[in-house]
């Protein structure tokens, strides 16, 4: 049963099952052990990203395209949900339309892309991402009638998974049983899912054509399979899944802008994540996204109390000073590179 | 006399001002296998690109079982029929021996576009990759990673790949060079095997004339991109100019 779940591509390695299952419990329980806005924030954007990152392992790693697009896939979800909830008014019908136009448009958009230029060499497609991304993101800041520019849009969602709906009116274990945990629930749900869909894709017929044509196209190819249909339908897959990651993230925010799905710094921070975690085992994902976040989020608060308790100390308050923490993971990023080629992941593998 | 599976109209491919392949006219018909033979440089590989679809032609034509194959890409020429395997050594390196054949199984069966099944359910698919290994002898070897193999054993996976393909048209390239003497012959047998059925047509690029005698039923030469010569073995080896030129050569290298 579980091994079906996890498609008979279970973690392979004690280590990497205890530290993949603490993460999954501390996810699924997170309201309960860890109440506070801020903390279940976090653990909802870590159900976004492990989905968003493993969408783009499943190109980057499995099948060795390099595309610079995933977040305009990702922004395309965002807004589908942001802009049907802002013309259609709040909804759950609102979510369920933006949510789908949203992944059709990135459907559409990784499928025109991809026929247009995955033919060609890979440093292309690389380029022909890049430009289109840049040029949406552009685009929704200009549009700014439409899209709300650079403030982006704040929209309502439907009560049921907002605070102000109660569903209990005792607290469960310290914990408010409202709409706003519901909301949790549906992201860290969701992202279970699809993670998990993903899962069997890289494990199927299909995923494997994939890790063919990351080895040596020129062979994939003489043995019968059409190398640019494969790159294609991997592209839309990944280009589906971020839309949906997107769609969850902004159902959870309330609010979408370019910072939050465009930018980007947000394409290198998955590029980071899939790194650190592993390319192409999926579980890298999990690692690289949980870890990523937390250190983007309590790693500044680690440094600002560290460089308080060491004043005095000469140079190293200034080194620990939260303005510095992109530096301290650009070093932690080096040295898991270093030390870790196969990432975390990889590495917890043996491999 | 059996109708051709495999024709070749005028097929030329010229690199720059130098023409690798030079109008190349020739059948090859069902149950028969043909040596190719010719010196290093004559055309030997492009001819075979050429066929299978990884250089396109710049004139002439390709016919599989009639039909003009000329414009298809690779994978469709595979599809149709005309299996490849290569004179430098092509595989899957980072993945098993078992998954670089059961992959090539897969593609036979077309399943690629199974996006929702586990590979590894499809037990029809990993017991004919299986076979193929017990009957070139890797099974023992195959959970390595290919990168991990001999030469001697990637050469024998190379011919591995193109029997798991079961195609109408065989092309091997030089498949025992640079093997030991003790594993030459195990890949010979098995081509030799693939004789049997005669349904299929070899094209088979060898320079070891003791080969090519037990094994051709016919012998083309190739000599600057040119056919300089076709017929029964016997009669190609005795002919002035193919004794001269390319088998007092060939015979130096056994
Ligand atoms: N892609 C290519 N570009 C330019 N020249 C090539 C290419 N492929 C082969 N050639 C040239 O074509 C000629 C025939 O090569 P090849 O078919 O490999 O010979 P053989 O297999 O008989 O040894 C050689 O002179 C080679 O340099
Ligand atoms: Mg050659």
């Amino acid at each position: 049963m579980l091994t079906r779940l996890l498609s008979g591509d279970g973690p392979r390695s004690l280590p990497l099952a205890l530290i993949l299952l603490a993460i999954f419990l501390c996810l699924a329980l997170a309201p309960f052990l860890f109440p506070g806005t801020r903390s279940v924030d976090t653990a909802a954007r870590i159900c976004v990203f492990i989905l968003l990152v493993a969408s783009y392992d499943l190109t980057l790693g499995y099948a060795g395209i390099v595309s610079f697009a995933h977040t305009m896939f990702f922004g395309m979800g965002a807004y589908g949900v942001a802009l049907a909830s802002t013309h259609l008014g709040r909804g759950f019908d609102a979510l369920v339309l933006g949510t789908l136009a949203g992944a059709l448009a990135a459907a559409v958009f990784a499928l025109l892309i991809g026929l247009f230029s995955l033919r060609v060499r890979a440093i292309f497609f690389a380029m022909i991402t890049l430009a289109v991304a840049s040029a949406v993101a552009v685009l929704v800041s200009q549009l700014s009638g439409l899209t709300g520019g650079e403030d982006g849009l704040n929209y309502q969602i439907p009560r049921a998974l907002t605070a102000a709906q109660k569903y209990l009116d005792e607290p469960v274990l310290g914990v408010r049983i409202n709409g706003k945990l519901l909301n949790y629930y549906l992201v860290f749900a969701a992202s279970t899912a699809l993670f998990l869909v993903l899962l069997r894709i890289v494990n199927s017929p299909f995923g494997r054509v994939l890790q063919a044509i990351r080895e040596n196209d020129f062979r994939a190819e003489a043995i019968g399979y059409r190398v640019v249909y494969y790159r294609t339908i991997a592209t839309c897959v990944s280009a589906v899944a971020a839309a949906l990651a997107g769609s969850l993230y902004a159902i959870w925010l309330r609010y979408v802008g370019p910072d939050t799905t465009l930018s980007f710094e947000i394409m290198v921070d998955i590029l980071l994540m899939v790194v650190i975690g592993g390319m192409g085992t999926m579980y890298g994902a999990v690692i690289g996204a949980t870890l990523f976040i937390l250190a983007q989020n309590y790693l500044q608060g680690l440094m600002g109390a560290a460089a308080a308790g060491l004043e005095g100390v000469p140079l190293l308050p200034g080194l620990l000073d939260p303005d510095r923490w992109l530096l301290w993971l650009g070093v932690l990023f080096v040295l898991s590179v270093y030390f870790f080629p196969t990432g975390i992941a990889g590495r917890l593998r043996g491999e | 006399m059996t109708a051709s599976l495999l024709q070749t109209r005028d097929l030329a491919v010229r690199f720059g001002g130098h023409v690798a392949v030079d109008h190349v006219t020739c059948d090859f018909r069902a149950g028969e296998l043909t040596a190719i033979v010719g010196p290093n440089g004559a055309g030997k590989t492009t001819y075979f690109n050429l066929i299978s679809g990884q250089v396109p032609a710049s004139a002439g034509k390709v016919l599989l079982k009639g039909r003009e194959v000329t414009r298809l890409p690779v994978a469709e020429r595979t599809r149709r029929g005309i299996g490849r395997a290569f004179q430098l050594t092509n595989l899957f390196p980072g993945l098993s021996v078992f998954e670089n054949v059961r992959l090539v199984i897969q593609a036979r069966c077309h399943r690629g576009f199974d996006l929702f099944s586990m590979a590894m359910s499809h037990a029809e698919i990993s017991e004919a990759a299986q076979e193929i290994l017990a009957r070139v002898r890797l099974w023992d070897l195959s959970g390595q990673p290919v990168s991990e193999l001999s030469h001697g054993n990637q050469r024998k996976l190379e011919v591995a790949m193109l029997i798991a393909l079961d195609p109408k048209v065989y092309m091997f390239d030089e498949p025992t060079a640079g093997m030991s003497v003790d594993e030459a012959p195990v890949v010979l047998d098995l081509i030799a095997g693939l004789k049997d059925d005669v349904t299929r047509t070899i094209l088979l690029v060898e320079h070891k004339m003791d080969v090519i005698r037990t094994l051709a039923d016919r012998i083309i030469v190739l000599h600057n991109g040119t056919l300089a010569a076709d017929g029964p073995p016997a009669e190609v080896m005795a002919s002035d100019v193919v004794q001269e030129a390319y088998m007092g050569k060939a015979l130096e290298d056994v």
